[in-house]
């Protein structure tokens, strides 16, 4: 382990950029913390800390150092790996004929800076869908395969944090190339480095960074195991499918959907959630059509439309379908469960609905229709 | 039999060769890929992804003979702003196609057995391929049975084949309607009705089921009353799709993806979705 003083930071990022990567790091804008381009480690956000409750995001800043001193901000990763908007391809032409160009460019580099625990998790699964599966999407293999991680461990989880619940945090454990326990101690601010991957590797050999006292080693492990300490919410896993399954025809969904306005917010933040749109746009006079690839919600009564009518039509199957999908069905297709833990949902939704709470409460009633049986 | 594509979201162009109006409001086309027949390899029961040319795209399932591949022919109901732009097109002009999609009817696996079809409306559509396996293939299948049924004569699809397909010795076709209108002299009643006076053994008989979801479940009732184990039926699923090829998320129902783990199931795989409302 090798250590890396706050003044030698953006030493990483222009070896980075040297290297042709562009930085996507945490920002402090426009009163939250963000993924978005940076240049050098002054664009980090610096003393700045999130509050997080149901349904509840305010940062301030506390006046400290610490750069990476907040939880997971609204824009996951996959803003940036599968775009909010992406164009799939442009026809020339008419009804008479036409051609299809897909105009693939060479995908961006991104190096992407501060990334945690969940939010790595969050990438695993995503792979697990768009390059593991049967048909891979191509541009988000490109983009993902390019993508450099400095991940940096968590040490101030957010009150909406669980994800030690579903085993993804909140230390860092894999899928890095670099990784940072970022210290402020005793005045001095530095962080211990491990690198994760061969590329990892030859970035910090190239910094010619000092070892690690074993002084700095503890400090950064006591980091740790205050980011354990305080991470306090916990969901409980135990026959949690068998929950959900057997709730299909629950009471309890319309209670939720009694508070969801259906505004998609939670599955816009959340970093597993994948599902998409077309929008076909229609030549005016140009010859010219497109598709676009655009986020969907499973939240919109479009989504489940087919020739008569959306399928779900009630708010109530339409929660039961999004939790059901993270918490069951994701098993079945996937392997893993769909949730990480990183608590945006709860802390996006502007009801306050809270997923922990709603697990807790079917499984809550599920135990009293088994005891009344 | 889906081989991963490198840009699976861009369609082929495919030339309209015929286009033939069924019922009021449903038609079907028959198009070749454009620059030569290209053979478009098919399994009963799969779907395609058809694009109206600044229009928009949708899943149609193919309802040609996959003896002949190098026409691929899709029979759909003018219901949306894509159907509508496609019922429109003419021959010469084009669409873009993306597939064969999906799983398909177990034909191999209903071999030896007696086949009974239910079906209703343009539920008839995706299992006309599987009509023309069978009885391409008669010597491979025991009694055969099509069991179908429309709201009105008039909607009866594909009319001049069924009434070829009732002249044969080798084949059973039970035709019913929900209401009778002009001369019709035949049967009045629910397609499931059927089921109970049709000349088939259940131990031995394959089913296959395609139409509106009440309609598959009552179907699916009656066929476990004769006697048929529910794995020895299969049913055609339909949801909104947009990528078919499962990474949209919009086709899901249940744990599966209709696109990749449909359309066609086994029945009792997905009986308990079936129960579910709104699922």
């Amino acid at each position: 382990m090798e250590v890396l003083e706050r003044a030698e930071l953006d030493g990483l990022l222009n070896e980075l950029k040297r290297r042709g990567y562009r930085l996507i790091g945490p920002r402090a804008e426009r009163g939250a913390i963000v993924y978005d381009p940076v240049e050098t480690s002054d664009d980090f956000p610096a003393g700045w800390q999130d509050e997080h409750q149901r349904g509840v995001y305010r940062i301030q800043n506390s006046g400290g150092n610490a750069l990476f001193d907040h939880a997971a901000g609204a824009r996951a990763l996959k803003h940036f790996l599968i775009p909010p908007r992406r164009l799939l391809w442009r026809a020339h032409g008419g009804d008479s004929d036409f051609t299809v160009e897909t105009p693939r460019s060479t995908p961006p580099h991104f190096a992407f800076i501060g990334v945690r625990a969940c939010e790595l998790h969050a990438l695993a699964l995503q792979d697990r869908i768009f390059i593991h599966g049967p048909q891979p999407d191509p541009e988000y293999k490109a983009r993902r395969e390019q993508a450099f991680i400095v991940a940096v461990n968590c040490h101030r989880p957010s009150g909406n944090c669980f994800c030690a619940s579903v085993g993804s945090g909140p230390a860092v454990t894999a899928g890095y190339d670099i990784l940072l326990t970022e210290v402020v101690d005793a005045g001095r601010h530095y962080f211990t480095v491990a690198a994760g991957t061969v590329r990892g590797q030859e970035v910090v050999e190239v910094l010619g960074l000092r070892s690690a006292e074993a002084g700095e080693e503890a400090v950064a492990e006591a980091v740790l195991q205050e980011a354990e300490t305080a991470l306090t919410r916990q969901l409980d896993l135990s026959g949690l499918r068998e929950v959900l399954l057997g709730a299909a025809d629950s009471s309890h969904w319309e209670s939720v959907a009694h508070k969801c306005m259906a505004c998609a917010n939670c599955t816009m933040t959340c970093p597993t959630c994948f599902c998409a749109t077309v929008e076909d746009t229609t030549p005016l006079g140009s010859g010219t059509a497109e598709r676009w690839r655009v986020w969907d919600s499973c939240f919109t009564t479009d989504f489940s439309y087919i020739h008569g009518g959306a399928v779900r039509k009630t708010g109530a199957s339409r929660y039961r379908q999004w939790l059901t999908h993270k918490f069951a069905s994701w098993e079945d297709q996937f392997g893993t469960l769909g949730c990480v833990g990183c608590g945006r949902c709860i802390t996006w939704c502007p009801a306050g609905i809270d997923i922990v709470e709603e697990l807790d409460a079917l499984r809550r009633k599920r135990q009293q229709k088994l005891q009344a049986v | 039999m889906y081989a991963p594509q490198l840009e699976p979201m861009a369609p082929r162009l495919y030339r309209i060769q015929r286009v033939r109006r069924e019922t009021e409001d449903t038609f079907t086309l028959e198009i070749a890929q454009a620059g030569g027949a290209v053979p478009t390899r098919f399994a009963p029961g799969q779907f395609n992804m058809l694009y109206a040319f600044g229009v928009g795209e949708v899943a149609i399932s193919i309802s040609g003979n996959p003896g002949t591949p190098e026409t691929l022919v899709h029979t759909t109901r003018a219901v949306g702003v894509v159907t509508n732009a496609m019922s429109h097109l003419k021959p010469g002009q084009v669409l873009g196609v993306r597939g064969p999609y999906g799983t398909s009817w177990p034909i191999r696996e209903a071999e030896g057995n007696d086949v009974v079809i239910v079906t209703g409306g343009i539920g008839l559509a995706p299992l006309r391929p599987l009509i023309y396996h069978v009885l391409e293939h008669r010597e491979r299948y025991g009694k055969v049975v099509l069991l179908y049924g429309t709201r009105t004569p008039e909607d009866i699809l594909y009319r001049r084949e069924i009434e070829q397909w009732r002249g044969r010795f080798d084949l059973e076709v039970l035709i019913t309607v929900d209401r009778a209108t002009g001369h019709w002299r035949g049967q009045v009643g629910v397609v499931t009705k059927l089921i109970s006076r049709a000349p088939f053994d259940p131990y031995n008989t394959t089913a296959f089921v395609c139409g509106p979801e009440i309609m598959m479940n009552y179907a699916v009732e009656g066929l476990q009353k004769r006697g048929v184990p529910s794995d020895h039926v299969f049913v055609s699923m339909e949801r909104n799709m947009k990528c078919a090829i499962g990474l949209c998320g919009h086709c899901q129902f249940g744990p599966t993806f209709i696109c990749k783990d449909g359309p066609v199931f086994q029945y009792d795989k997905v009986e308990r979705l079936l129960a579910v409302r709104e699922i």
